[in-house]
């Protein structure tokens, strides 16, 4: 598969990017995914099912979401001229219903009538649980136990939505274990239900799949930099939890060698601790959820849990493609820490008046970092892929200060 | 078709067919509930009647297990278990028993994290017949299936209710062994099918292949086993052992005396279930 001239060919026909990717699944499963791929190889070339993408992307989420000049943070950072690619005014308050809305037309195609989703922080699951109003389908979302209860406010939400939460006790009941509980999910409920995958892992065809429908970020970028500056953008910054949002900003620029593209885990505690989610700094190319990627792990080959402040980041893998693109060198990936990203989502509110989620606070903290070290008309990019509204209990308990337990808002 | 290497485990479906019944497998994980009684469950199931031993090996993320191996998988970690103390555990039982086949059972990471080559070559002097690993379909079979065949062990292929006739002769290319047959479509320790159910997945199978089919996932007591076998060549039970396990443990997950005995049982019981089915042909 290895095309020398260009970034963007993968994965090839049997979902490798590489080395990694694939489809390392159960037999029961494997004749599902075999017709997801099927379903997708015809849609992503069909006109109609596009335009019904578009319809919806533009009248129901709201896009194309604003690029905006961040000035007084680039006055601040003194260099290079800092935008926001602004997808956390989406409906839902993120990137993640570009991809809900996606699959959900996949499953509607496919003739499935259930939905299953797994969720961490909980916004993938509000992401599903809202196209499964929209289209009027039954929707499971497992959410492992523990971020039920720091994610109380988002379980809510997806209740109001009609959806039904399942709390995972299985392994160490977070998001990892959410995923295993919905592909045994899946393996038991073959015949009428889709699972909606939140980010650009799983077996094939969904790492390319949910980068595809992602791309809209990217797109919009390249055309919205082009009107207003006139050229391509120089440098793009995106937050890593599975790799979706920074998929989506990155893939249609892989082929402008003249971009350079950051990516940015979540460092936890530090990664000199054994509590952060930096798959990609620490890990090592492991099988987990369908796929080959840098996974965090033991020597033998167990998987470990991450830890981030934002619950979004810590999962303890990548989308395959990032490990790919890790190896080829075309990506730069690089960890912030909790306190960094709360830094930066401080800085962020008070200097912009826009709160951000704190997964895009961990890529701002590190444009913080760099924007100076750039001359002054360096373009720079960062997917500003959530809002922070979720995240103001846990920042405030960061902070030390005390909202009371019931009144969440 | 593959290659049929001869191995414990073809030996083992020749002598079933001569003496005309089914066979019993038994899947425990390996250091359940930890190394000693776990070395003890595994040293006494051939004796009890098991005719081949599938050996979980532990794993963090088990996604085709329902709660009753997962929880077995934990366990056995907690307690230190790795892949090469597995092996160190087939090792002791090849000491008594050099006929009993034993299939390696589990998810590619941890063999793919130990190295495939030194993994091949460990695990074949420890004594390990046969593979049969979850999450490697034959769509990745290039990393694990040919090598295993090549170094002279057989690689075990899942069938499932949802494999169609279309994708079976696939499935069954490089298979050796014995095919799986997965009977229903869930994870372990849940749902069970009939024997009416299998039979005709089973028939299906069989147009593609001639290796023997063993079914697993729900057969949980004697009656199953011996339901199981009268359409199948073998019925592998682990749920139901694991469950043993599960109810002797104490609040803080040791063993209470006398597990390795009340699993036995279980297992000799399976057997007489299973030996209670004349297969000879024309019978
Ligand atoms: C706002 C936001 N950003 C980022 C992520 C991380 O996911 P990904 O890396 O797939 O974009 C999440 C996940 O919940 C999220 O809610």
């Amino acid at each position: 598969m290895t095309k020398h001239n260009t970034y963007r060919a993968g994965a090839d026909e049997d979902g490798h990017f590489g080395i990694y990717g694939g489809r390392y699944v159960a037999e029961t499963l494997m004749p599902l995914i075999l017709a997801v791929e099927t379903e997708w190889n015809k849609a992503k070339s069909d006109p109609d099912f596009w335009k019904e993408f578009h319809y919806y992307m533009k009248h129901y989420v709201g896009r194309p979401s604003p690029l905006y000049f961040a000035e007084r943070l680039t006055e601040k950072f003194g260099g290079a001229k800092v935008y926001f690619k602004r997808d956390e005014l989406n409906h839902t308050g993120a990137h993640k219903i570009n991809n809900t809305i996606g699959q959900i037309l996949m499953a509607k195609r496919m003739g499935k009538t259930r939905i299953i989703a797994e969720t961490g922080a909980g916004q993938h699951g509000v992401a599903t649980a809202t196209v499964c109003a929209l289209f009027g389908l039954p929707c499971i979302v497992y959410m492992g136990a523990t971020d039920v209860e720091r994610q109380s406010p988002n379980v809510f939400r997806m209740n109001l939505l009609g959806a039904e939460v399942r709390p995972v006790t299985s392994g160490t009941g977070t998001l990892k274990d959410a995923m295993n509980e919905a592909l045994r999910d899946w393996v038991s409920n073959v015949d009428d239900t889709f699972y909606i995958i939140g980010t650009v892992a799983g077996p094939h065809p969904y790492p390319t799949m949910v980068r595809d429908f992602q791309s809209v970020i990217g797109d919009e970028v390249r055309e919205q930099m082009q009107e207003a500056e006139g050229r391509l953008p120089d440098t793009l910054v995106a937050c890593l939890g599975g790799g979706s949002n920074a998929m989506g900003l990155f893939h249609p620029f892989l082929d402008n060698e003249t971009v350079e593209i950051i990516g940015v885990e979540a460092g936890g505690k530090g990664i000199d601790t054994d509590e952060h989610c930096a798959s990609l700094t620490l890990g090592k190319p492991g099988v987990l959820h369908g796929n080959r990627t840098y996974l965090l792990q033991t020597d033998g080959g167990q998987i470990l849990d991450g830890h981030s402040i934002s619950a979004g980041l810590d999962y303890p893998g990548i989308g395959p493609e990032h490990s790919w693109l890790k190896d080829r060198g075309r990506v730069n990936y690089v960890s912030v820490t909790d306190n960094e990203a709360l830094d930066a989502f401080q800085l962020c509110t008070k200097a912009e008046g826009i709160i951000p989620a704190l997964e895009p606070s961990h890529a701002l903290a590190h444009v913080a970092k760099i924007a100076g070290s750039y001359p002054r008309d360096h373009l720079l990019v960062l997917n500003m892929c959530g809002r922070g509204d979720k995240d103001i209990f846990a920042v405030a308990k960061h902070l030390g200060i005390d909202m009371g337990d019931t009144d969440q808002g | 078709m593959a290659q049929q290497t001869e191995t414990r485990i073809t030996k083992m479906f020749d002598r079933l067919k001569a003496e005309g019944r089914g066979g019993l497998g038994t899947f425990i994980t390996a250091g359940d509930p930890d190394y000693d009684t776990g070395l003890e469950i595994l040293m006494g199931l051939a004796n009890a009647g098991a005719d081949m031993i599938e050996f979980g090996i532990p794993f963090s993320d088990p996604m085709a297990d329902g709660p009753a191996i997962q929880a077995s998988s934990l366990r056995a970690l907690k307690k230190g278990m790795t892949l090469a103390k597995t092996l160190n555990m087939v090792r002791e039982f090849r000491k008594q028993d050099d006929v009993t086949p034993i299939i390696l059972m589990g998810y590619y990471n941890p063999i793919y994290i130990y190295g495939i080559d030194i993994f091949l070559a460990d695990a074949k002097e420890a004594g390990i017949d046969g593979y049969i690993v979850v999450d490697l379909p034959p769509e990745e079979e290039n990393e694990l299936c040919k090598p295993a065949i090549a170094a002279g062990m057989n690689f075990i292929y899942l069938t499932a209710p949802t494999t169609d006739d279309e994708r079976l002769p696939r499935v069954v290319e490089n298979a050796s062994g014995f095919i799986y047959f997965v009977s229903i479509t869930g994870i372990t320790g849940t749902k069970s099918a009939t024997s009416a159910d299998i039979a005709p997945h089973l028939e299906r199978i069989r147009k593609h292949t001639n290796l023997p089919i063993a079914v697993g996932f729900g057969i949980k007591t004697p009656k199953n086993a011996a339901d199981t076998v009268k359409v199948g060549d073998a019925a592998v039970v682990g749920s139901a052992l694991v469950k043993v396990i599960t109810d002797n443990l104490d609040e803080n997950d040791n063993p209470m005396p006398g597990i390795a005995p009340k699993v036995h049982k279980l297992v000799s019981e399976l057997a007489a279930g299973v030996r209670s089915v004349n297969k000879r042909i024309g019978a």
